[in-house]
């Protein structure tokens, strides 16, 4: 038992890995014949924009800041696209990204340049767009909202009727951060600003630069999740996407990210979104009301993140 | 500029900011109020009254959050906590009498104490961060509020209710404003002048150093959580007189302003440093805000805007300023 234990130390991704089957197991077992190759499919579909999003809250956890706007980011760029659809799909989904442009230069001169605490920056800028979408869409009741079809295809697609479509967006992005975090100087620069900001300072790193693209990345991602979702649903609203905050955060810390930085990376936070995606799709099978499940759902990302921070203390 | 100068310039900033920490957010309010009164001349002692009925279950947000904070941490359920009192309350208070009422007060009182502690128990022993444990336990509070009140409903008796409204004192002192003080002061004063007050300020400024000095960090902050539940509690209760019913969504606001009100009001989000004074006003203002909007008849759903538009500033320009002191 020790042995193990001290192995699972050692290789927290087993861990993880380990924990996604005992849950599969777990829906199995609760209802006999669900994990079929179909389900697997639906889950990874379901996986994908909470994975995306949580990509970036990797990164920016990985300097040792949170941001708390990505869900706010998201529903705005679900909602600019479905409200612009009419002037054609590019404009549509070029709009929707430039609100993760725009709310990612105000967290990275905020955070970057005038250095203020990330939480409170991004709370301030979730609540600012959150207001801002209020105001918009007073003013589009007139115009009838709908998703392009490519964003449609992009979110709730599949090739062969088995393989989702937004599990290639998915492999691209994840591709691209792994890469990023293990071979190039900026995902190393991600640990270092992380590990120790003042070290960095002194060894030449413009902290600043760092900082900046991490939290425009994170916003940028946070939109592409936010495509995704609106795609799944095909219908944009105010809230849309508010019940990814939670999960992009919990993802990353059960992933092993350390929230204090320098500390952690991609591969765990894959994992995270899918054993989280698979506890909600458990929750679901089984016959409880939905505040039970909320409780249920919270107190089991407790005990999961205690549980992961004990074991690599 | 010689090195003396720039001294001296640094130290009579140092005494402005200092004069500024305690004067500035009675001024800020004052300013706002007489420059609403300017917009608005009709504003009276019952739009008085209206602004600090509006703004108490705030100000007990921000006194929970402001408690938290100064021992080091952050409350992200806060909102959720309210949630569950003003549902709680609203439900065990449908059919009650008055003085049934006050007494199932404390009940709500001591679920919020009970919440505050889970929270600072999560805190404390499971090492999982601040944020991430209490943007969890928040979840878990929102699921409770809507397994005690699934839809808004409830009620408590007219006189309950009626207790924050009108002004018996004086006309330019309504009630909701006595409540406010009186509420905060007894969660307050307690805990600054006693020796727990001393333990949270110290968890907060530096958790090694007070660790090191024989503080038991773990606890105060515990402490801290615990009084912020019944803060909540209040605020909850708040939240029913003000509504007249039970809501279970209706806290998701607090949190955020809470927030937004401690940064306003001066509280370091570092912990260890500011009181309580602030972040109340800085509730006041929150509520003012939108309440000169609908003056200025600008659609008052810019309201969400203009909160987080201040918050930014808030924090941006405090940055820009620490940015210009290390240049020198």
């Amino acid at each position: 038992m020790r042995l193990v234990l001290s192995f699972l130390r050692g290789h927290t991704i087993y861990a993880l890995i380990l924990l996604l089957a005992v849950f599969v197991v777990g829906v199995e077992i609760v209802r006999p014949s669900t994990v079929t190759p179909l389900w697997a499919s639906n889950t990874i579909l379901f996986a994908a924009p909470l994975a995306i999003m949580a990509g970036g809250q990797t990164l920016v956890m990985l300097t040792g800041g949170i941001d708390l706007s990505v869900a706010s980011v998201a529903t705005g760029a679900a909602y600019l696209l479905a409200t612009n659809a009419s002037s054609g799909a590019a404009p549509a989904i070029g709009l929707a990204l430039l609100v993760g442009v725009i709310v990612g230069l105000i967290n990275g001169i905020g955070v970057a340049l005038l250095r203020v605490q990330p939480l409170v920056m991004t709370l301030g800028t979730g609540l600012m767009t959150g207001g801002v979408l209020i105001v918009y869409s007073q003013h589009m009741m007139a115009s009838q909202p709908h998703v392009p079809d490519i964003i449609q295809t992009l979110g709730a697609g599949r090739v062969f009727g088995l393989v989702p479509i937004d599990l290639f967006l998915w492999v691209v992005i994840a591709a691209l951060i792994l890469f990023g975090l293990q071979r190039t100087g900026f995902g190393r620069l991600l640990y270092a600003v992380g590990d120790n900001r003042e070290a960095c300072h002194l060894a030449g790193v413009r902290v600043w630069r760092v900082l900046f693209a991490n939290y425009l990345l994170c916003a940028i991602l946070a939109a592409i999740a936010g495509l995704v979702v609106v795609g799944g649903t095909n219908a944009a609203d105010l809230s849309l996407a508010d019940s990814y905050l939670l999960p992009s955060v919990a993802c990353v810390v059960i992933g092993g990210t350390s929230i204090f930085g320098g500390r952690g990376g991609y591969a765990g936070t894959i994992i995270g979104a899918l054993i989280l995606t698979v506890l909600t799709g458990l929750l679901t099978l089984l016959d409880i009301s939905e505040p039970i499940k909320q409780i249920l759902y919270g107190a089991i990302i407790l005990s999961l993140a205690a549980a992961y921070a004990r074991l690599t203390e | 500029m010689t090195d003396a100068s720039a001294r001296n310039t640094g130290s009579s900033w140092r005494t402005l900011a200092r004069a500024g920490r305690f004067l500035g957010m009675p001024l800020l309010l004052a300013a706002s109020l007489a420059a609403t009164i300017a917009v608005h001349p009709d504003f009276g002692s019952f739009e008085i009254q209206s602004l600090a009925l509006g703004a108490l279950p705030l100000a007990l947000a921000a006194a929970a959050q402001a408690i938290v904070v100064i021992s080091g941490g952050i409350d992200l359920s806060i909102g959720s906590m309210i949630a569950v009192s003003n549902v709680l309350s609203a439900s065990l208070m449908q059919h009650a009498t008055f003085s049934q009422s006050l007494a199932l007060s404390i009940v709500v009182l001591i679920a919020g104490a009970g919440q505050g502690l889970l929270n600072g128990l999560v805190v404390a022993f499971s090492r999982i961060p601040d944020v991430v444990a209490t943007l969890t336990t928040g979840f878990i509070w929102g699921g409770v509020a809507l397994l005690i009140l699934e839809r808004p409903g409830g009620g408590a008796p007219a006189a309950y209710l009626n207790i924050g409204a009108g002004a018996d004192f004086w006309p330019w002192l309504p009630n909701a404003l006595v409540m406010m003080i009186v509420a905060i002061a007894a969660i307050w004063l307690p805990i600054r002048l006693s020796r727990i007050g001393l333990l949270i300020y110290a968890a907060g400024s530096d958790p090694v150093a007070a660790f090191r000095s024989g503080v038991d960090v773990m606890r105060a902050r515990t402490i801290a959580y615990v009084f912020s539940g019944i803060a909540c509690a209040v605020g909850g209760m708040a939240l029913t007189m003000t509504t007249g019913i039970g809501a279970p969504l209706a806290g998701a606001y607090y949190t955020l302003s809470s927030v937004a009100a401690v940064v306003i009001g001066g509280v370091s989000l570092a912990g260890g440093r500011g009181g309580m004074v602030g972040p109340v006003i800085a509730a006041l203002l929150l509520t003012l805000a939108p309440m000169v909007l609908v003056f200025l008849g600008i659609d008052p759903n810019y309201g969400q805007v203009i909160q987080g538009t201040l918050i930014v500033m808030v924090v941006m320009i405090a940055g820009f300023f620490a940015f210009l002191q290390e240049r020198k």
